[in-house]
């Protein structure tokens, strides 16, 4: 036979069971989470505390949405939290018009005005972004390998523009993007959850969505059927770049502040919530929806955890677990369906 | 069943008894009945083909005997000893060796480490190298494998490949090498050699079991055969007691007839594609390639062009080179009388060129995607308004084409690898058809797919060309080029050795312009 595979059953008529288990499985254990959170803290419940979660999750959130993207082409980026950092400096500069007045608190210094700081750390994102892509296409160097490079050289450019100090104090009108609300939702969870569904309806139902999918899951395949594969991947590392952006310009807003070593360690959770949500790091398969709920998931565990009072320390150890367990579940859910 | 291998090499193996009896063997997956009641007896000393179409439950009756499954019913017995396998390596150590399509060596190991991985000589801490070296030595040189042990199994071919898999069996002693679809990577000469090493080990008193769809090799090689259809058993018996029609008719459960009838030959309509003169020179990072040399073709509309040679001889590279899909130094290539030239596959498909290439799951398919985006991401224009696909028209089209093509699927969000090899490569065409090519290569049609499906895809290229593609066909399989072919062009080492019309043409004389090459004499030799 063609594969050693190929006398086992269609899924067609009967009932997948791990293929259900493996789809929903996030969510179940997301529900299950909280569930046990809320009987074990009852506070955790409250209004207010759920909405700190969600505000918490949506920087983060934000990156991994981008990093479906990427890793739906079986691509990685370790450069977002260093990429995030600079755009969040060069978004502080100019909102602040300069470095001259950079620790000057409340509304000193003539700047440039949110719009132009949002905009200014969306092309630091983006031209970040483009160049990596273009290394990973034009040079043939595997992304793990550029993005880790681009780690080191984004976060050097972030030290080197704010000369190691940070930038803080900005307009009441640029800090409502981070702080601000709507009703009872922040304003950063609000970004959060547009650019998720724009980002779904992108996957789901436009041409460039097919094609990231089909690059990601066999790159000769697309090439074949004439897609231009080196153009979806540099795009890939685009918009993870605008999402990095994004994310540095809401980050500054909400902190009042931006800082060359923001972002640190965020790669990991940022990979951590789009893997948790089940998108194959083989690429071609994965979805936003899964994504949103692996950002929530890690978001809830960890405030949990705090609620519980355990160790910053020790969060950290159960966030590492928690990975390799969410891809070991997803390997052995796959392997018990496979039916090919 | 009792969940100890038997100490077998105290059995004697030359008693007349089959060596293997699976008897009453059933495996339910949910929804699906892979086997019902499947038997199995290989006797010894015997090379035993497993037939039947995809589907059929060839692999799950080897996966439950080589101990991946489990059998939901029935018993196996090895040497009149009932037997269980949890695992692969209990099956292993009962002296049954699974030798599967895809290898499992390490690539980047030598051919002494890959044979006896695991079970390296040496010391409790230590292996020792020289001992490993003579032990493969001693294996690789009984089945004519003339390597040193010490290469990287990453240089050898996929032939010399198969031989370190097979060594690999003799090194556990075991009795009985189980060889699924063996031959389908290997050129003639290959296959050959094969047959020649299979008939050593049956000498030596091991049993084979033997899968393949290439029918002319169970006659050439095997002795006995059991067919298998919808997961029935369906008859096994001697092979010089049948014939192939008779084994095709208990494969597909119905009379074949004449699996081609007579067919004229269409009128030539006008020239759609000209190729002149292309050649393609190894480079210095590519040393291995495979040269083309001042190849020349061409195809009219309406025409089915068989393109024939034996692996390696240029024939992929051709068609790879007419669609942009690789670059080539000279040569003209012409569409409808004006010259072109492509920067890439979107080039071609633009000029109205198709590809459908050789290797279906590594080359066309998306496994992991919807049936319907596999169909349709070659002609997303179609089906969009703007940047959006419109699902509607989406799903007209893979209705139309399951309908033309009677595809056999569950809906069209259905995962493509979870399609039989038929109806994926039906998908492949699928999707090109929906492009309205004017000329469609299709390189190995029907590699790997069964015997049935195989004359459904003959039929419909026969149909392409009758609407007025011009098809070229590549094919490993003579029976299927002389199938399909108006007109047939000979390769050999990147040269076009000769071409003949259908109608003048054997197997004999193919296989004789596809491997003898004597200047312009014979190879030019153009029967009209």
């Amino acid at each position: 036979m063609t594969d050693t595979r190929a006398a086992d059953p269609s899924p067609a008529g009967g009932v997948d069971v791990f293929g259900f288990i493996a789809r929903f499985a996030p969510t179940l254990f997301l529900i299950v989470l909280m569930a046990l959170f809320a009987v074990i803290e009852p506070r955790f419940l409250s209004e207010i505390n759920l909405f700190n979660v969600m505000r918490q999750v949506s920087i983060t959130g934000l990156l991994a949405v981008g990093m479906t993207f990427v890793i739906l082409t079986a691509g990685i980026d370790l450069s977002v939290g260093s990429l995030l950092a600079f755009a969040g400096l060069v978004a502080a500069a100019v909102e602040k018009g300069g470095l001259e007045n950079r620790f000057t608190v409340g509304e000193g210094g003539v700047g440039y005005g949110w719009g132009a700081a949002a905009l200014a750390a969306i092309a630091v994102g983006i031209a970040g972004g483009y160049l990596q892509g273009l290394a990973i296409t034009r040079l043939k160097v595997p992304p793990f390998v550029v993005t880790l490079g681009g780690m080191s050289a984004f976060r050097g450019a972030a030290l080197l523009f704010a000369a190691g100090g940070p930038i803080s104090g900005f307009q009441p009108s640029f800090t409502w993007w981070g702080q601000g609300k709507i009703g009872p939702v922040p304003i950063p969870v609000i970004i959060f959850l547009a650019a998720a569904a724009l980002a779904h309806i992108t996957l789901r139902y436009t041409r460039y969505g097919r094609q990231v999918y089909a690059v990601g899951g066999n790159p000769e395949a697309a090439r074949l059927s004439g897609l231009n594969v080196n153009r979806v991947i540099a795009s890939v590392y685009v918009i993870m770049g605008f999402f990095a952006g994004l994310g540095a310009f809401v980050l500054a807003a909400r902190l009042n502040s931006a800082e060359a070593v923001a972002g640190t360690g965020y790669e990991l959770t940022v990979i951590a919530s789009v893997v948790i949500g089940g998108t194959s790091l083989f690429g071609g398969s994965g979805t936003i929806f899964g994504t949103v709920i692996g950002s929530i998931l890690i978001g809830v565990l960890l405030n949990g955890l705090v609620l519980m009072n355990v160790s910053s320390y020790i969060q950290q150890i159960v966030i590492g677990v928690i990975i390799v367990l969410a891809v070991a579940f997803d390997t052995f859910a796959k392997s018990r369906r496979r039916k090919v | 069943m009792a969940n100890a291998p038997a100490a077998l090499s105290s059995v004697s193996a030359d008693s007349d008894g089959p060596i293997l009896k699976m008897t009453g063997i059933t495996k339910r997956f949910p929804g699906v009945r892979a086997l019902e009641n499947a038997h199995l007896e290989i006797g010894a000393h015997e090379i035993h083909a497993l037939l039947g179409e995809n589907g059929a439950g060839k692999s799950t009756l080897l996966k439950i005997l080589s101990g991946a499954h489990a059998a939901d019913a029935g018993t196996i017995e090895l040497f009149g000893e009932p037997v269980s396998f949890a695992s692969p390596h209990d099956a292993q150590r009962a002296g049954i060796v699974t030798i599967y399509q895809e290898f499992t060596l390490a690539p980047d190991m030598t051919i002494a480490e890959n044979v006896f991985i695991g079970r390296e000589p040496g010391s409790r801490l230590f292996v020792s190298w020289r001992r490993l070296a003579e032990d493969t030595r001693a294996i690789t040189d009984k089945i004519g494998l003339k390597r040193d042990p010490m290469t990287q199994v990453r240089d050898l071919s996929v032939a010399e490949q198969q031989l370190v898999e097979i060594a690999r069996a003799l090194s556990m002693r075991s009795k009985l090498i189980v060889m699924d679809e063996p031959t389908s990577a290997l050129s003639e000469a290959e296959v050959a050699n094969l047959a020649r090493i299979i008939r050593t080990l049956k000498a030596e008193g091991l049993s084979i079991i033997f899968v393949t769809h290439r029918l002319e090799e169970v006659f050439r090689l095997c002795d006995r055969y059991t067919v298998l259809r919808d997961g029935h058993y369906v008859g096994s018996g001697a092979v010089a007691d049948t014939n192939v029609d008779a084994i095709i008719r208990m494969m597909v459960g119905r009379d074949v007839g004449a699996l081609y009838g007579e067919r004229p030959i269409p009128k030539p309509g006008p020239v759609a594609l000209e190729v002149e003169g292309l050649t393609r020179r190894r480079t210095a990072q590519d040393p291995h390639a495979i040269e083309l040399v001042d190849v020349s073709l061409t195809v009219h509309r309406g025409e089915i062009l068989g393109l024939a040679g034996l692996v390696g001889a240029g024939r992929t590279e051709t068609a790879r080179a007419i669609f942009g899909a690789d670059a080539f130094d000279e040569g003209v290539i012409r569409i409808d009388g004006s010259p072109v030239k492509f920067s890439g596959p979107r080039d071609a498909m633009t000029h109205g060129i198709g590809l459908v290439p050789e290797d279906r799951k590594k080359q066309a398919l998306f496994l992991s995607l919807a049936i319907r985006t596999n169909m349709s991401i070659a002609s997303q224009e179609q089906i969009s308004r703007g940047w959006f696909i419109d699902e509607g028209r989406e799903l007209k089209l893979v209705e139309e084409f399951r309908r033309l093509l009677s595809i056999r699927m569950a809906s069209p969000d259905q995962l493509a690898g979870l399609l039989s090899g038929g109806n994926q490569q039906k998908v492949v065409l699928a999707r090109w058809l929906s492009l309205r090519p004017k000329i469609l290569i299709v390189d190995e049609p029907t590699r790997g797919i069964d015997v049935g499906s195989k004359v459904e895809v003959h039929n419909l290229l026969i149909e392409m060309a009758k609407s007025g593609i011009a098809v070229i066909v590549i094919s490993s399989e003579l029976p299927e080029i002389l199938a399909v072919s108006d007109r047939i062009v000979t390769m050999r080492e990147g040269r076009v050795t000769g071409e003949i019309a259908r109608n003048d043409a054997t197997q004999e004389i193919l296989m004789s312009m596809m491997t003898f090459h004597d200047g312009a004499t014979q190879g030019r030799a153009r029967a009209s």
